[in-house]
């Protein structure tokens, strides 16, 4: 599903990635550890190029992402991503978060068509064979009460629909990331891209986001994982990355790499946290 | 005092018995209309020059509007609003053959005015928005503008409303010298009463205590509009 081949990343003289190969299947589960400064939150950024990477390619669905000539928010439109700092729209209520970018989208397509059809229609005026219009089965009314729904679907099924109305400034670290993700469900993505989503969480709210991510993993959901929950790592992940110094150093399922590390530097670093 | 009683008789004389404050009236029409297009227009282009001045830099084109709205910025700030509204009124119109009344060439004047001193309020507004917000968007698959529209820029407002309540205090005052160009506001409507009675004493202090309502109505608005922004906070 991502493809990624010889990625680098510099920010000025500092090469932060330093060639990463590797691919990431549908369905499968890739936890990313190593320590703090070994790139792996800029090897998650490079995936939906929020950082644009120097050199190499990252290929999404066919499509190598990382060229600057392509529409990058169309291919964001599939991959979520979560946020160590959860990053809620402060200015929108917990239902204006989730449906912000659906209904924008739907909307924008909406109008897309519409100005087409409107010059197809002039054009048909003088073609003796009339071109089809393109087929509208919606309304502006219709995509908000959809989108609506499916967003208070969502925060039901996480318990949070009591604060469909509320700001983001008043609900706990736990809420805030847990609506976090829903945010990025509501756009059905293809694959999820955690970025350190309990690092910034009181402890006793741990539990409940990483129970939300389990059961979107036991769901099948595609989703890359940077954290330092070693132990989620070795339940949720079908596979780890040991990532230190901008490069991949270890690549295998989790009971492999927690139980018999290979590489004297995953040894050293697992050694430390657990 | 008693002088001052007199004094007193002779403005009322002209400002009722002789229709005085019907240019009054006109001449705070024109104030506040002024400072109230004026600052709109200054938001609008404004708020553009600070979302070009915060643009990624690394194209072509975001290089070349910056370097325009900075020349645009550094000769907006660098003269004074009288300048400015002489040169428009004598020099730019003529020259480009079209006749504006002088309230609208006020209007535009101190429009494109305000803007460059909103671009730098905008502009800090917009960085004091966690870089997390764009990115949140971006991530979203939002554009860009759609994201800086809708998400940055409402947060950027909130933050700046005392500051560009001061702006629009600062035009409010500034109107007083659109008479250069020959339009009416209360400055002129004042002065020509008191060319009318001999007197300016009263006059010239009317016209303050009604500059002073003004701005306190004007402070009084704001206050609420923050309250009713700050909806979104933890405090309410």
């Amino acid at each position: 599903m991502i493809e990624v081949i010889d990625l680098k990343k510099s920010f000025g003289e500092l090469e932060v990635l330093k060639g990463i190969t590797t691919t990431i299947k549908a369905g499968e589960k890739v936890a990313i550890i190593g320590p703090s400064g070994s790139g792996k939150s800029t090897f998650l950024r490079c995936l939906n190029c929020m950082e644009d990477p120097t050199g190499g390619a990252v290929i999404f669905d066919g499509v190598n992402i990382a060229d600057m000539k392509v529409d990058i928010n169309a291919h964001r439109r599939h991959m979520g991503m979560v946020f160590q700092q959860f990053n809620l729209f402060n200015n929108k209520t917990v239902l204006g978060n989730i449906m912000l970018a659906p209904v924008h989208i739907a909307l924008s397509d909406l109008r897309k068509k519409k100005v087409k059809n409107f010059f197809l229609k002039i054009g048909n005026l003088f073609r003796k064979n009339k071109k089809p219009l393109y087929k509208i089965n919606t309304t502006k009314a219709k995509i908000k009460e959809e989108a609506r729904e499916n967003a208070l679907r969502l925060l039901k099924r996480i318990g949070l629909e009591d604060k469909a109305d509320a700001y983001p400034s008043t609900l706990s670290g736990g809420q805030k990331q847990r609506i976090a993700i829903i945010r990025a469900l509501a756009m059905n993505p293809k694959v999820m891209l955690f970025d350190e989503p309990t690092s910034a969480l009181d402890p006793e709210m741990v539990g409940e986001v990483l129970d939300l991510i389990k059961q979107l993993a036991d769901e099948g959901m595609t989703m890359v994982i940077v954290t330092h929950e070693m132990g989620f790592a070795r339940e949720v992940a079908t596979r780890v990355l040991f990532m230190d110094d901008g490069k991949i150093l270890e690549d295998n399922t989790p009971e492999e790499l927690f139980g018999n590390p290979q590489n004297p530097r995953t040894k050293e670093f697992l050694s430390k946290v657990l | 005092m008693g002088s001052f009683g007199i004094k007193l008789e002779e403005f009322w004389k002209v400002f009722y018995q002789h229709g005085g404050y019907k240019r009054v009236i006109t001449g705070l029409q024109n104030t506040v209309y002024i400072a109230v297009v004026g600052l709109a227009i200054g938001i609008i282009i404004g708020t553009l020059i600070a979302v070009v001045k915060v643009l990624p830099k690394y194209r072509l084109l975001p290089r070349i509007l910056n370097k325009f709205c900075n020349f645009y910025v550094a000769m907006f700030r660098g003269t004074p609003i009288v300048v400015q509204l002489l040169v428009a009124y004598y020099v730019i119109l003529p020259l480009i053959g079209t006749n504006l009344p002088a309230l609208n060439v006020c209007v535009l004047v101190f429009g494109f005015n305000s803007a460059a001193y909103v671009s730098e309020i905008m502009r800090s507004g917009i960085m004091s928005v966690d870089i997390g917000q764009m990115e949140a968007g971006r991530a979203l698959g939002l554009s860009y503008g759609v994201t800086m529209m809708k998400i940055v820029v409402p947060q950027a407002i909130k933050n700046i409303l005392p500051t560009l309540g001061n702006e629009f205090i600062a035009l409010i005052k500034e109107t007083s010298v659109v008479s250069f160009v020959g339009a009416i506001d209360l400055y002129t409507a004042f002065k020509d009463i008191g060319n009318n009675s001999y007197e300016f004493m009263v006059p010239y202090l009317v016209m303050a205590l009604i500059y002073i309502v003004l701005v306190l109505l004007i402070t009084l608005l704001i206050k609420v509009m923050e309250r009713s922004l700050r909806k979104s906070d933890r405090s309410h």
